[in-house]
């Protein structure tokens, strides 16, 4: 990017502190990984507690050497941590989308669930992992549906929200050019909730993971949560290291996806809603 | 015009047309009622007029009066609880194409284009966009929109928006045209403007026009007629013939005539204490 000299000088002085945004992260980055280095090779910290930056990166290089059907590297595990999670978000949100709206468009409905969707939603559902590998087995399935009961209530709750937040207006104006019920819901009331709807989209693509990996933990014959099992008892730091920067690229992919995906389909909206805190 | 003819584009019989002068709207004993928890609300009591075709007549009154319940019903958006209506030859049971509805607020989907939203009810009808493009250019282009079709909503301004909603109610060709307060939202200058260019439209197509507003000086400025609306329960306290020669514009407004049925408006509502 060059600055034109023409320029007005705040606008240039905009551009060159934009630049220096880019510039700054991975100086950042940097310092870090060289603190890191000097502290555990200045102060001889056993490798068991936490290896130097070069050792991880030896490890990372050599998982992910390994193909992607090798069952010792990284890409094998990670592909089916990565199907769990991709499954069971899909899954979670459309039951969640389906069963907000239909909530939400009666009053009735709304009176008698909302007790249990309250009373449900307040339970942590990871605390389900166990007793849903009990019933589904160490498979995929098990973290598949602990991964949709996870994804499942931000899109509840957000596409109701979603669907309450429809300014009735639009739905008289449907009404008075004979619109069908379908249509309105299709032509009106989806669209108008989709910025609630991507909200939710985004705290459930981290939820995803998370869920995959608990299910993981608990019982599993593969998949990035039981590599970290394995790696952790038999005390290898390192390549525990690598898996966790492996999930964290997962999950920043996934929420660039998710946002580019908001951008293209909610451009008219003035500003996304604030999404809702991720922990759960 | 250019535009296909209503037996063309319409699959279901059109409506019978009123013959010119003849009756197009009729409520005979209106009656609306909210049922509610504190008990019953009188929204609209014993409510009868005739409207004739290429009418435009204002419904002025406070908030509360009922104006906007008796234009819903009218519409067919809203359920009426006693007496008879008939719209376009017809007892009113529910919207139809013999009706074109501009809101308070222009109501235009901010993810459709200015064109895409002036031909949705096109749309929601499964007739043919394609038959209405030429119409609604044609309209865009009497409101001076023809160089904005392919914006989007948020980038015109309030008053711009608002010719965009009129063009959406008008892409039809509805012989009737429903308008609530579609100004009340607009800054005076704008208003005024719009106030102009509305009597533009209505004398180019000679709409029949039923337009709801709390102002005094809008009413008498646009209307042949003035339905003076008072509340509590909601009911027409006068009908106002405004004799101002037409076509109108602006200079009107300080005439002396004006000034008597703007006077004589003002004195219906106060008397019944509803204006301090």
């Amino acid at each position: 990017m060059t600055t034109p000299d023409n320029l007005p000088r705040p606008l240039r002085k905009r551009r060159l502190s934009r630049r220096l945004d880019l510039v700054l992260s991975p100086i950042i980055l940097v310092a870090l990984i060289a603190v890191w280095h000097f502290v555990t090779v200045e102060f001889a910290i056993p490798a068991f507690i936490l290896p130097p930056p070069l050792e991880v990166w030896r490890s990372l290089v050599a998982g992910l050497a390994a193909g992607p059907f090798d069952r010792g590297g990284f890409l094998y595990h990670a592909g089916v941590t990565f199907s769990e999670a991709l499954l069971g978000f899909v899954l979670g949100s459309t039951v969640g989308i389906v069963v907000g709206f239909t909530i939400a468009s009666s009053r009735l409905i709304e009176r008698v669930a909302l007790p249990y969707i309250v009373g449900f939603q307040s339970l942590p559902k990871v605390a389900l992992a166990p007793l849903l590998v009990i019933w589904f087995g160490f498979g995929v399935e098990g973290k598949v549906v602990i991964t949709s009961v996870i994804t499942f209530f931000p899109l509840l709750i957000n596409s109701m929200a979603g669907y309450q937040s429809v300014d009735p207006d639009r739905i008289d104006l449907a009404r008075s050019c004979n619109a069908t019920r379908l249509q309105i819901l299709q032509k009106i009331i989806l669209p108008s909730a989709l910025p609630y709807i991507f909200a939710g989209l985004n705290i459930a693509s981290v939820l995803a993971i998370l869920g995959a990996i608990v299910g993981e933990f608990v019982g599993a014959q593969s998949g990035l949560g039981m590599l970290l099992m394995q790696y952790n008892q038999s005390l290898q730091i390192a390549p525990v290291f690598g898996v966790l920067l492996i999930l964290g690229l997962m999950g920043y992919a996934s929420n660039v996806a998710i946002r580019t995906l908001e951008r293209r389909l909610c451009f008219w909206a003035q500003r996304a809603t604030p999404a809702a805190n991720s922990e759960s | 015009m250019s535009h296909p003819t209503r037996s063309e584009v319409r699959p279901t019989p059109a409506p019978q047309p009123a013959a010119p002068g003849g009756t197009i709207i009729e409520a005979q004993g209106l009656t609306k009622i909210y049922p509610g928890a504190t008990g019953n609300v009188l929204a609209l009591q014993d409510v009868s007029f005739r409207i004739k075709d290429g009418e435009f007549v204002c419904l002025v009154g406070p908030s509360g009066c009922g104006k906007s319940t008796l234009l819903k019903i009218l519409a067919g958006l809203l359920p009426y609880t006693g007496g008879t209506v008939t719209r376009s030859g017809h007892t009113l049971e529910g919207p139809g194409p013999d009706v074109g509805m501009v809101f308070q607020a222009p109501v235009l989907l901010p993810w459709r284009t200015v064109m895409q939203n002036v031909l949705l009810p096109t749309e929601f009808r499964r007739l043919n966009a394609d038959d209405f493009r030429a119409r609604a250019d044609e309209l865009l282009t009497l409101v001076g929109l023809s160089d904005f079709k392919d914006r989007y909503p948020h980038e015109l301004s309030g008053g711009m928006q608002q010719r965009a909603a009129i063009v959406r109610a008008l892409v039809q060709d509805p012989p009737i045209l429903l308008m609530d307060e579609p100004f009340g939202a607009l800054d005076a200058m704008t208003r005024e403007q719009m106030n102009v260019e509305v009597l533009r439209i209505w004398n180019r197509n000679r709409k029949t026009v039923v337009f709801v507003t709390h102002s005094i000086a809008e009413s008498v400025f646009l209307a042949d007629r003035v339905f003076v609306m008072t509340p509590r329960p909601g009911t027409i306290a006068e009908i106002i013939d405004v004799d101002l020669p037409r076509p109108r514009d602006l200079s009107i407004i300080n005439t002396e005539q004006f000034g008597r049925h703007a006077t004589r408006i003002r004195a219906l509502l106060h008397a019944k204490g509803d204006l301090s």
